[in-house]
């Protein structure tokens, strides 16, 4: 049994639940108090023991159903769980010995134990010996979809697949009847093994493939992503969010050793006559993040708008003062739009609003102008998202000078790669010289970085 | 025999809460079980007034021990949650001993030999009869166990967090003056928050994990009968069927089992024998908590006080 519990701490950690060599410890003392009779306590506590968030406890939740609809091995095999493959072949192996030797003709009793197996159609034992090869093949191990031609095999010859085809070939000889029942009765065993490795696929290999496939789309220009993809990008989108809200939500401390502050020190220790038996020491102090974020959602940019939107809102929800922005052709105020609505729901009203027309920095950055540039402060940070193509009309980069002027950095996020800065329409080079940094930001990790360091400035 | 003994014990736990008004699920009734087997603090996360507080509370009477509460905020310190020196006090003794001091050194001939003096008398003010034992010091020193609640720990600063990991690993302290003081017996340690920021890892690691959230239609129903012993069965039925329905309504704040009891002591109050629109609408200030949230739920009123009551019928 305790290998049992091993294999779905294995199969937790596929699911995405942290589980420590601790924490292990302390599931295996609970189970121990209250054994497995009962599987919905059971359940309730390797929950409880493993699983430390609302997420984790969902996420086991299913691990546990799908782990626990296996078969369990049989207890009787000792060689199956603890040692590999060779055992398993070694303890096939002499029985297939005196039986190939018996010669042709022999009766079913001759057959080897898997054959036999089959013909007697005992459920309980096919199944605990599927669970038992399947130790033995190390399904645990099993991480890519395209392995699962490889594992089948290696569980059906742990089975003994070789010994059952000598009969086979046997019995087509002596006994067809009998052989055809053996070969149906094959069938529907690879049938079984073949949804056991997708089980064990669906539970070991979860982990691996759900990071090979982030990292994947993490890297991917978001210009770039098919449409199948949106979702999957939105919902990693929202992951870095979460992250850099985690991170960055509430400001961590910091106290300045090493300062003495006088005064504070005297007032403190005035109930023991000045005696300074407390000291205060001076806090250093820190700008409260502000930011103005400007969003370009014209056609051009309009598939990697979905994406800066996204992360705007989520700007909103890390820091207390943002102030944002969108323009296509005409600049409007989306502050309360993203504060107030669902970041689906605000993507729509944005891009019914201004979204999708020709870009016009220049006319968009003289509305900013004209009714915002008091709310810039030397304290704030300017981000702007856009791919500075501006159709040939005047780029107004002296509003831009105006705008870096009045605050502490202006940071500008281009989706296009700095090859393509300057061709065509694209004003880049002339706003680069006023901005603080130009940062290439097509994929989404990059879109990560960008924010990261942005909010850590406030840090 | 084991596997026996725990889901007896588990009803057990079950029946002993609910002696104490508070109905328990399963879920709730084996983490407190797991937690005294095995000897763990029970961390509790879920949205407010889901009783997670209560737990604690009824734990400590159905067990007779006395319950030591420690409500984080922000800036909580050692000196506030673990021990203080009594300074005025130290302060107070080495005036009164002036004299006395005064005549056992006054043999010695040179400023070292006094200071070796000194030192004879150890550290005469850092003893315990000096320490100003707070909540979780004192949560040690009880000789029957106790119920320890640390309340809303994520309102505390991170670095509070780690000043109670020795506590929950091994019910001990470390004040430097005086050693390690180990529990005289491991209280029952009950953390609970309401995921205002993630904790770290290191104390989710030594904790079990309970979730509460809003409890089953059937559960609540216990739930108010155990708290609001004078409410009907219909509108019992009826009241908890509609919050159930506001609760699939998006909202700032859903209401909560505590805002449930509120509300059936209200309707008892008023002495209403069935939920009908006026007088939903007339408490549903109760309920909800936020000017939007009354507004967002008020056209709704009639549609789920008929969805509660068909329920009722079939139900």
């Amino acid at each position: 049994m305790r290998e049992n519990l091993h294999r779905f701490f294995r199969a937790a950690r596929g699911a995405g639940v942290h589980v420590s060599p601790a924490e292990s410890i302390d599931a295996m003392r609970a189970v121990k108090q209250v054994g497995f009779s009962d599987r919905a306590i059971l359940r309730d506590a390797l929950l409880l023991t493993l699983a430390k968030s609302q997420d984790e406890k969902l996420a086991l939740g299913d691990c546990f159903d799908l782990f626990f609809s296996q078969p369990e091995p049989k207890q009787d095999q000792p060689e199956a769980d603890s040692d590999d493959n060779s055992s398993q072949d070694a303890d096939l192996s002499p029985s297939s010995g005196p039986a190939s030797q018996a010669g042709e003709g022999q009766p079913p009793e001759e057959l080897g134990p898997l054959a036999q197996m089959l013909l007697s159609q005992d459920r309980n034992a096919i199944a605990a010996a599927i669970a038992s090869a399947s130790g033995a093949a190390s399904l645990s191990d099993i991480r890519y979809s395209t392995q699962r031609g490889i594992f089948s095999s290696r569980i059906l010859n742990a089975m003994g697949l070789q010994r059952l085809r000598d009969d086979l070939d046997v019995l087509t000889a002596t006994n067809p009847a009998l052989a055809e029942r053996l070969r149906a009765a094959l069938d529907a065993l690879r049938e079984a093994v073949r949804d056991t490795v997708s089980q064990g696929l669906a539970l070991y290999a979860r982990e691996e493939a759900e990071n090979l496939r982030n990292e994947i789309l993490r890297n991917a220009p978001l210009a770039r992503i098919e449409r199948r993809q949106v979702a999957e990008m939105r919902a990693l989108i929202r992951q870095i969010a979460r992250r850099l809200r985690e991170r960055y939500s509430k400001p961590r401390k910091r106290q300045r050793r090493g300062h003495l502050d006088v005064r504070r020190t005297l007032r403190r220790n005035a109930a023991w006559g000045g005696v300074p038996f407390l000291t205060a020491w001076k806090r250093k102090h820190r700008d409260r993040p502000k930011i103005v974020a400007l969003c370009d959602v014209s056609g051009s940019v309009a598939q990697v708008s979905d994406f800066f939107l996204l992360l705007i809102h989520s700007l909103h929800e890390v820091v207390d003062d943002v102030r944002s922005f969108a323009f296509s052709s005409h600049l409007i105020e989306v502050s309360d739009i993203l504060e107030t609505k669902s970041p689906e729901e605000a993507m729509a009203d944005i891009m019914s609003k201004v979204g999708f027309g020709s870009s016009d920095y220049g006319s968009s950055l003289v509305d900013f102008e004209k009714e915002w540039m008091s709310t810039l402060t030397p304290q704030t940070t300017v981000i702007v998202l856009g791919d500075a193509r501006s159709n040939n009309l005047d780029p107004r980069a002296d509003i831009l000078r105006r705008i870096s002027e009045r605050s502490k950095r202006l940071v500008w996020l281009n989706p296009e790669g700095r090859l393509a800065w300057g061709f065509g329409d694209s004003e880049m080079p002339r706003y680069a010289t006023f901005c603080t940094v130009v940062r290439q930001c097509a994929t989404a990790q990059q879109l990560e970085r960008a924010v990261s360091d942005i909010v850590a400035t406030y840090q | 025999m084991a596997e026996q003994k725990a889901s007896t014990s588990i009803e057990a736990v079950e029946s002993g809460l609910a002696a104490q008004g508070y109905i328990a699920s399963r879920q709730i009734a084996t983490a407190v079980y797991l937690s005294q087997q095995i000897e763990k603090p029970i961390l509790v996360e879920g949205p407010a007034g889901v009783g997670k507080t209560e737990l604690a509370k009824a734990i400590a009477a159905w067990r007779g021990m006395k319950m030591i509460r420690l409500q984080c905020y922000e800036g909580l310190d050692e000196a506030k949650a673990l021990y203080e020196w009594k300074y005025a006090k130290q302060l107070l003794y080495t005036q009164i001993l002036k004299d006395k001091l005064g005549e056992v050194l006054g043999g010695a001939q040179t400023l070292h030999a006094a200071l070796d003096q000194l030192h004879d008398f150890g550290d005469v003010f850092f003893s315990k009869e000096f320490v100003e034992p707070r909540p979780l010091l004192q949560a040690l020193e009880q000789p029957g166990g106790c119920v320890l609640l640390i309340d809303e720990i994520d309102k505390s600063d991170a670095e509070f967090e780690s000043l109670l990991l020795e506590i929950l690993s091994d019910f001990q302290v470390t004040i430097p003056e005086l050693g390690t003081v180990s529990a005289i017996a491991p209280p029952t340690v009950i953390l609970t928050s309401n995921s205002e920021r993630d904790l770290g890892d290191a104390l989710k690691r030594r904790c079990l994990h309970l979730h509460i959230g809003f409890p089953e239609q059937r559960l609540e129903e216990r739930i108010v009968e155990s708290r609001v012993p004078g409410i009907s069965q219909t509108l019992r039925r009826q009241m908890v069927g509609f919050i159930h329905e506001i609760r699939t309504l998006d909202l700032k704040k859903l209401p909560s089992v505590s805002e449930t009891i509120d509300w059936a002591r209200v309707l008892v109050l008023l002495q209403a024998s069935e939920l009908d629109t006026e007088i939903v609408k007339d408490t549903l200030n109760v309920l909800l908590k936020y000017e939007a949230d009354i507004e967002a739920a008020a056209p709704q009123v009639t549609t789920f006080i008929a969805k509660a009551a068909r329920s009722n019928v079939f139900g």
